[in-house]
């Protein structure tokens, strides 16, 4: 007889504090890796992936592994049909080779991945970086009302009575108070008239006319105390204003595509955009990114073309601003959308245009706005130079004007791709210039 | 079946209770014991369900397990694989102690139990009572109680020092669990609870009365000079016991950073690692015997009328798909199966003693014909690991059975070539290609410690002897590297000498300055 014991009532879920802490584990590994990813310039890669596998790293447990891509094995496998020695097969290209490798070592680390999907990196990108001003999508700026049906009210102007549930009301209550119906009157009129056309003059008939006509003048009364229609029947159809959300944001995209902008600059641009359109894609349910690029003159294009395209020339910066103001106000009503607008150049602008740039700045796009984020990309060596004072090119000097009066603007200098993404969360963390801005309105 | 033989039945359906369960088991052993003369620890069988089958897989089938994050990742690949239907879970698992437990999953029919409990209350049992690697490297008896202790300890420390703290010594530590067993000389005993204890309290009470003050005193006046320093290097590095291939272990003694409570964690995982060595040696041969232990002891109760031919056929199902073998281009090809291999070689055996061929007795002229395999087998699995079992045993009829053919593969072509098949003149060389593979020793990188200069940089030096030009995984070498540095404190090097020629195939560090 050996020693039976039943363990099924034992505690389940043993392991649950290693999985904590697994995931723990694997949680940071993952936001780390991410964000080497976008210094990595992968950002791209990131919006279009939509499972990230969990890399080996952090959770993977090295320990000192022969390298299949070396040396000389011998492995003997099972299965022979045709082969005679000095054979030669061709090896499988890359991993298929492996089913051979694991052969004869008998144990090789599993390839553990760990899937999330785009979303849950996206949360991780984004767990600690806040929109400024999302008081007025949320409150303040819900500028239209929708009336929407919201049951009904026992008082409200006539235009809103609901006569059917009125005249359900009104119905019920007659039943109730049994309120005398046309007909019964009918029946008793039409029978007193019979009796009185019968001309018989027995005082029986007589009598019974008489107890008719009380019984009619009883029901006559009747229904004139129980009204057809009480005011406590009546109903009105309730409406409640109902905010509209201004769930909608565009994002205006400046570019400057001057000859001095080369690839390395306009690469830098580019990764800042397309981490404020991810950014922004996670905040609002819609959407729209224009883009507008500038030379001396400017036009609004295409993604692709905003990218790729080779076009070049001199540069006013002026002539983007106002196609930006020229839109917003063929497409966007500032009462409607959320504005926000970056701008990444490289400070180089025509002489005297800066100061008109500040000027439809102040006058007009900061208004409309609710950010303005002027990104300036300057060399590597320049770092050390323009770093943090404030000198610089004649458009960093000019804007810094804007910078101090209005809180919604913002502005910073970026060199290498790994300034990206710091730079980001400086311009969009949460800040706390919210109230200042909302009282200045 | 007659209807009379149906009496004779140890179960009827598929449920199980524990009055079949035990009536089964008694029958079990009575062939067991009787026919098969198998020598067992006590059984301790327990019956658990599927979650907690999941548990005990994601902490290496131990009973007790300290805290680690590792063992949560393990589980959740598993119920990952699990829930996906992507693999079932095991039957059984069986723990080399004494009383040798196993667990049954209840959801197992009592056919399975019964197989079960052949397989692994008296397969896996006898082996590791009997086989010699088992006897001499663990210590069945005092698992249990050292597993209680480590957990009980680790947890202590995750108390005192925090969780981050004993898990950065951890996965280190687990980085060199591969490096961290005796593989020639016998490892030091697990002394006894109460020795233990009495060590631990001792390391407490130094802790105790230590009084930094002290390391503030002035040196003496006269001062090493530096022939003294260079006597004394090598004093030292003799008393090092240079080089060490056991890096836990020197770590472990020597290592000038860790605290006390920091070694007694390596040593914990040590001690793991080093009960766990034989089981890799002999995986093949486990499971072979514990699978041709079921088989026989199965068909013997069939025989004997006490299993109806329904379980019988359920329980042939299971066998089979145990044994099976996939050819190398099959898809579903892992690698060789320790259960088809280790249990066709042990029917084998069988068949030599009993009906040998002429081919047979040319071969293993001291069995062929003897007629006596029960005796064979028990002798094998005594005194043998994979590797010389496979040597000594693997037959030819095997081995056309099988089809085995040797690959060999450079890392220069774009080829493998076919170095030997089934054939005269292929026998030698595929037996002994196939038991090399299996000599855990040999497949594994052998990375020593070589050298240390302590009244210097302290410069941790290790050398890797590179066998057939096989070279580390670049990425996996240098995060385990970083991991022995986190350990010794000091920056550590690795250099990579071919074993044959002496020459220095490449060197690593983990200082920044090198290269």
């Amino acid at each position: 007889m050996p020693n039976f014991i039943d363990r099924r009532l034992n505690p389940k879920d043993k392991s649950l504090g290693n999985r904590r802490r697994f995931l723990k584990r694997a949680r940071e590994e993952l936001k780390r890796t991410i964000k080497e990813q976008i210094k990595a310039g992968k950002i791209a890669d990131v919006d279009a992936e939509h499972r990230v596998p969990m890399p080996e790293r952090g959770v993977g447990e090295p320990s000192f592994q022969p390298s299949p891509s070396t040396g000389e094995r011998q492995y003997i496998l099972p299965g022979n049909h045709e082969f005679t020695p000095g054979d030669r097969i061709p090896k499988p290209s890359a991993r298929g080779g492996a089913s051979g490798a694991g052969a004869g070592t008998g144990e090789s680390e599993d390839d553990f991945q760990f899937v999330l999907s785009r979303d849950e990196v996206l949360d991780l990108f984004f767990e600690d970086l806040e929109l400024p001003d999302m008081v007025k999508l949320n409150l303040k700026e819900s500028v239209a009302f929708k009336p929407r049906r919201a049951g009904f009210a026992t008082s409200g102007s006539p235009t809103n009575i609901n006569v059917g549930r009125t005249m359900r009301n009104s119905y019920g209550r007659r039943i109730a108070l049994r309120r005398p119906s046309r007909a019964d009157v009918a029946t008793i009129a039409d029978e007193i008239a019979r009796l009185e056309a019968e001309s018989n003059a027995s005082s029986a008939h007589q009598k019974r006319i008489e107890a008719l006509r009380q019984e009619l003048d009883k029901l006559e009364r009747r229904r004139r105390r129980i009204a057809y229609v009480d005011p406590v029947d009546i109903r009105f159809n309730r409406f409640e204003p109902q905010p509209l959300p201004n769930a909608s944001a565009v994002m205006f995209c400046l570019m400057d595509v001057s000859a001095s902008m080369g690839e390395r600059e306009k690469d830098l641009a580019k990764r800042f955009f397309v981490l404020l359109h991810l950014f922004l894609k996670r905040r609002y349910k819609r959407i729209d990114i224009v883009f507008i690029r500038h030379t001396d003159e400017a036009g609004e294009v295409d993604e692709n073309t905003f990218f790729y395209s080779k076009q070049s020339g001199g540069t006013v910066v002026s002539t983007a601003i106002e196609e930006m103001l020229r839109i917003i106000e063929e497409r966007y009503p500032a009462r409607e959308w959320n504005i926000y607008a970056a701008q990444a150049s490289d400070g180089e602008n025509s002489a005297g245009d800066s100061d008109l740039c500040v000027s439809l700045l102040h006058r007009q796009v900061m208004r409309l706005c609710q950010y303005y984020a002027y990104v300036e990309i300057i060399d590597e060596r320049e770092t050390e130079i323009f770093g943090t004072t404030d000198n610089g090119t004649s458009l960093w000097r000019a804007y810094r004007t804007v910078d101090s009066e209005w809180s919604n603007f913002q502005m910073t200098r970026i060199a290498r791709p790994s300034d990206i993404y710091p730079v980001f969360r400086k311009l969009f963390a949460r800040q706390p210039t919210m109230q200042l801005r909302t009282e200045r309105r | 079946m007659p209807k009379g033989a149906a009496s004779n039945l140890l179960f009827h359906d598929s449920d199980w209770n524990f009055e079949t369960l035990s009536r089964t088991y008694d029958a079990i052993e009575t062939i067991a014991l009787d026919e098969l003369h198998l020598d067992v620890y006590p059984n301790q069988l327990e019956i658990i369900s599927s979650e907690q089958m999941l548990d005990a897989y994601s902490s290496v089938g131990m009973p007790l397990m300290y805290q680690h994050w590792s063992f949560g990742k393990r589980f959740v690949f598993e119920e990952h694989l699990y829930r996906k239907g992507r693999r079932g879970l095991a039957y059984e698992l069986v723990i080399n102690s004494n009383p040798c437990i196993t667990y049954l999953m209840e959801e197992n029919t009592m056919a399975m139990q019964a197989l079960v409990t052949a397989h692994a209350a008296f397969g896996h049992n006898h082996f590791f009572k009997n086989n010699y690697l088992f006897q001499q490297w663990t210590d069945a008896s005092a698992i249990l109680s050292y597993m209680e202790f480590a957990k009980k300890y680790i947890t202590k420390c995750e108390e005192r020092y925090g969780t981050s703290e004993v898990e950065v010594i951890l996965d280190s530590a687990h980085a060199l669990m591969d490096q961290g067993v005796f593989r020639y000389r016998r490892p030091p005993r697990l002394s006894s609870e109460k020795e233990r204890e009495r060590a631990r309290e001792r390391l407490e009470y130094e802790e105790q009365t230590y009084s930094d003050l002290w390391r503030t005193l002035p040196p003496s006046p006269d001062g090493h000079n530096s022939k003294e320093a260079e006597r004394d290097a090598s004093e030292r590095k003799k008393a090092l016991n240079l080089p060490e291939e056991n890096l836990l272990y020197f770590l472990e003694k020597t290592s000038l950073i860790l605290e006390p409570w920091q070694r007694e964690l390596l040593r914990i995982v040590r001690v793991i690692a080093q009960y766990f060595y034989p089981q890799r040696q002999t995986k093949v041969m486990n499971e072979g015997c514990a699978t041709f232990v079921h088989y026989t002891i199965m068909n013997r109760l069939f025989d004997q009328g006490r299993i109806s031919e329904g379980s019988m056929l359920e329980m042939l199902h299971s066998h089979s798909n145990v044994v099976f073998q996939p050819s190398f281009d099959d898809p579903r090809f892992p690698g060789i199966n320790p259960y088809a291999l280790g249990f066709a070689m042990m029917q084998d055996i069988q068949r030599v003693c009993t009906d040998p061929t002429p081919e047979d007795r040319d071969w293993f002229p001291e069995i062929a014909g003897s007629g006596n395999w029960r005796e064979t087998l028990i002798d094998a699995w005594a005194n043998h690991r994979d590797e010389s079992f496979i040597l000594q045993y693997l037959s030819p009829a095997l081995i056309r059975k099988f089809r085995l053919f040797l690959l060999t593969d450079e890392a220069g072509d774009n080829y493998c070539e076919v170095a030997s098949i089934h054939n005269e003149r292929g026998y030698q060389t595929i037996r002994t290609a196939l038991a090399r593979s299996y000599d855990v020793a040999a497949n594994q990188s052998d990375i020593q410690v070589v050298d240390v200069d302590l009244l210097g940089d302290r410069h941790l030096r290790l050398q890797h002897n590179v066998k057939n030009g096989i070279l580390l995984d670049e990425a996996s070498r240098d995060a385990t590297l970083r991991h022995v540095r986190h350990l010794w404190g000091y920056d550590v090097s690795l250099a990579g000498v071919d074993a044959e020629t002496d020459d220095v195939l490449y060197e690593c560090s983990t200082a920044p300055t090198s290269e």
